[in-house]
């Protein structure tokens, strides 16, 4: 029995120190190792791709923000600030609920089935605000033509794009708000929208980030004299 | 060009670089673990363990090794977890309770990387980096270790002696995945993933005000989390975050790096027993089954059925813009054929019929080409299975690869397809009739039903992936899944071992005229039909009250 239990301690020893080894090698020399060459090379890129206007940390081009109005006072959710292009729904988003000193989005999905009551409310809802806020006067939007993504929210509900067809049917509304011609909003869309990488790799998609970045410049140039 | 076009091109693209990498990583794997040399950096690590690397090990010595490291590995994973809150290098999080560090430690010992917790909230570094992603290393490479130790068993007679456990726990990490780990983070750097050490830091928003984020060592973990199939994402929405997975090439890169090593061991295992197309049968199978699925996936999803996907005219819900459907279905089959359980889009809001692949897929047993190590181990005991059958229909002592397969055999291959749809419907059946796991549910009905078979699924065959509108951190399911991870890591693998034991005691048996020809497409096509008929009947009472029930009515 004493020899059976020797073994045992042994064994588990000898397991210790195999993992406290392999820690070293895997759990700390090679993250550094990977993070140096990545901060001397890709500094960018591994700080998280953040975008710069005049000198102002705007956000990250990989993640998605909302470009809402500021909340007024009793209003639960704010209204979408409507001269900007509006990303996809985000209704998967949480915030944090431990560590709570920090205010962390918390990326995430709803989860909801295709059959789920509340998923079918939601995307009614949705789809009937994308109707209502992007017909413009002698230009109703048609419903059939609102795209799946308008009314969905994404998995990680940090989505920066929206598809080619939803920057689209935004333009109109856009151009109205902003007091631009159609024209060359439709432009800045086509200027922004990424084709399929290699030519088949991933779907085509407009970076919102980007869009409402140069659709500020627009507005600035043509309120300047 | 059509996006279902587009998905066929990168299905094809794909095979294509699996394809040029299968021979020289399978060979490379072979020699690996056939070699007798060992690396300086390996001296000194058997030097620190205290074990001799050229001791053989007969199948419970080998065995005794596994239980231990991976005893070691959930202890010490606990602890870190219990004591973060005092770990410097933690961005101040407190410490984990007791039932979800105890489930986060199973999951990652077990490979299966099932995320009860929120990863930007409550991991900091040193957990993530030193506890976590070390695991996405050693429970990968124990169950490429265990795979190896079952192919020298075909591969030897008339010894019992499988090799060394230490010896191949540290070559499969030094030699095979570190070195791809390495230059697939730096892969993921160049397209977009964070590499960084950064507190909680605050950073401008467009109109204005800042939102704070998590800084982190995330390309560097998440090339293992997906080269050794494990799946536990640094953030909570795993690969579909921008972070873990920027565009549509780290997309199609990540699913490269999932199939990498489970296709590329079918020719380590041929090249060990000494005929490559033994090995080519296996993939044979494995391809066929990966590729009907894809399509299959594929079709549900363009097609879209569901009332709440026919409302918004696609079934996006869940899916990232840059990956599409077609990035989302590749990438949903891979996670679930494989025992990755990364997500690039959420598997819950899939159509009913596209969830149910998802879940047949992990109840096949996760074969095709399944985890690192475990795939290949997974496909042989169905092989086992299949020769048997065989041999019942022409009334003679079935026989794969030289060794007869008696009664002995039999009973352990046996046991080892009983436990997980053991398990799985077990607790599923438990947590349905309790009163209280219900209260987990998002969703009602069938899926809310699919939800909870969706988890145990999932834990018992390592995958870790969700339908993850299920609250899973309760006491409950922190409790009953970690058990089930555990047993449904480690019990299959008992089996394993003990055949490889069996197998290698027995002189070869030569072949003859009437042995049953492995190496043929009809063996591949036996093999397909067997996985289907054994495994996939178990659970189709549990998927027609769950998914079929939901895609049929839509």
């Amino acid at each position: 029995m004493n020899t059976s239990a020797g073994t045992t301690a042994r064994l588990l020893g000898a397991g210790l120190r195999a993992l406290l080894v392999l820690t070293a090698l895997c759990g700390v020399l090679y993250p550094l190792a990977v993070t140096g060459v990545a901060q001397a090379v890709l500094p960018g890129k591994a700080n998280g791709s953040e975008v710069t206007v005049d000198g102002e940390v705007v956000g990250s081009r990989l993640i998605g923000q909302r470009y809402d109005l500021p909340a007024k006072e009793g209003q639960e959710t704010p209204e979408p600030d409507l001269t900007r292009f509006q990303p996809r729904p985000s209704n998967g988003l949480g915030t944090n609920s431990v560590n709570t000193r920090y205010a962390l989005i918390l990326s995430g999905a709803t989860n909801r089935a295709g059959d789920d009551e509340e998923l079918i409310r939601r995307v009614t809802d949705a789809k009937a605000a994308v109707v209502a806020d992007n017909s413009v006067p002698g230009h109703p939007v048609d419903p059939a033509d609102v795209p799946p993504d308008a009314v969905t929210s994404s998995g990680s509900g940090l989505d920066p794009d929206i598809s080619p067809a939803y920057a689209a049917l935004q333009v109109r509304r856009v151009a109205e708000r902003n007091g631009l011609p159609v024209q060359e909003v439709a432009e800045l869309v086509r200027d922004h929208t990424e084709g399929r990488i290699l030519g088949f790799v991933g779907e085509p998609r407009v970076n919102v980030l980007a869009l409402n970045t140069a659709l500020r410049e627009l507005v600035e140039e043509d309120a300047a004299p | 060009m059509s996006p279902v076009l587009a998905g066929a091109l990168q299905m094809l693209a794909l095979v294509a670089a699996l394809a040029l990498a299968h021979r020289p990583l399978g060979d490379h794997m072979a020699r690996v673990y056939s070699s007798t040399r060992h690396l300086r950096i390996e001296k000194w690590i058997y030097r620190a363990i205290g074990a001799d690397p050229a001791t053989e090990m007969r199948w419970p010595a080998y065995l005794r090794g596994v239980l231990a490291f991976s005893a070691v590995g959930v202890l010490f994973l606990y602890l870190l977890q219990r004591l973060q809150g005092s770990l410097p290098g933690s961005l101040g999080f407190a410490s984990i309770d007791p039932d979800q560090a105890f489930n986060t430690a199973a999951s990652f010992v077990a490979n299966t990387n099932w995320q009860s917790y929120y990863g930007e909230q409550a991991m900091g570094h040193v957990v993530q980096t030193g506890g976590l992603a070390v695991q996405n290393f050693v429970s990968a490479a124990v169950g490429m270790a265990v795979a190896v130790a079952l192919v020298r068993g075909f591969a030897r007679s008339r010894t019992g002696e499988l090799g060394n456990f230490w010896s191949d726990l540290v070559r499969g990490t030094v030699r095979v995945l570190l070195p791809i780990s390495v230059v697939g983070a730096l892969v993921l750097v160049a397209t977009g993933v964070i590499q960084n050490f950064s507190g909680i830091h605050e950073v401008g928003q467009f109109g204005g005000g800042t939102q704070q984020w998590n800084g982190g060592a995330v390309a560097s973990q998440e090339a293992v989390k997906v080269l050794g199939t494990n799946g536990g994402g640094y953030f909570n929405a795993n690969s579909a975050h921008p972070f873990e997975n920027p565009d549509g090439l780290s997309n199609l890169f990540e699913v490269f790096l999932i199939l990498l090593i489970p296709s590329a061991m079918t020719r380590t295992f041929g090249r060990m027993v000494g005929s490559l197309k033994q090995g080519y049968a296996i993939l044979a199978t494995m391809a066929t089954i990966w590729l009907g699925f894809t399509a299959l996936m594929m079709w549900t999803e363009f097609s879209h059925h569901g009332p709440a996907f026919d409302l918004a005219g696609g079934a996006t819900e869940g899916k990232e813009t840059r990956f599409g459907i077609a990035g989302s279905s590749i990438f949903a089959v891979a996670t679930t054929l494989t025992s990755t359980g990364a997500v690039n889009s959420f598997h819950s809001s899939y159509t009913g019929l596209g969830g149910g692949i998802t879940l047949l897929g992990m109840q096949l047993g996760e074969i095709a080409p399944g985890g690192v190590g475990s795939g290949l181990y997974g496909m042989l005991i169905m092989a086992v299975v299949a020769v048997f059958l065989a041999g019942l229909m022409v009334g003679r002592t079935p026989e794969y690869l030289g060794k007869k397969i008696g009664t002995r055999e039999i009973k352990l291959a046996a046991c080892y397809i009983l436990i997980t749809p053991a398990l799985v419907l077990g607790f599923t059946a438990a947590a349905m009739a309790l009163p209280t796991p219900g209260d987990s549910m998002t969703n009602t009905g069938a899926h809310g039903f699919s939800e909870i078979l969706y988890a145990y699924t999932s834990g018992a065959n390592n995958n870790g992936s969700a339908f993850a509108g299920l609250n899973a951190d309760t006491q409950w399911f922190n409790t009953t899944l970690g058990i089930v991870m555990l047993l449904g890591r480690f019990l299959p693998m008992v089996f394993v071992l003990a055949l490889a034991g069996s197998l290698a005691r027995q002189s070869p048996v030569p072949a003859t005229a009437g042995t049953l020809g492995t190496q043929k497409p009809l063996f591949s096509g036996l093999l397909l039909a067997t996985v289907m008929i054994v495994t996939g009947l178990t659970y189709f009472p549990a998927l027609a009250l769950g998914p079929l029930a939901e895609g049929l009515a839509s």
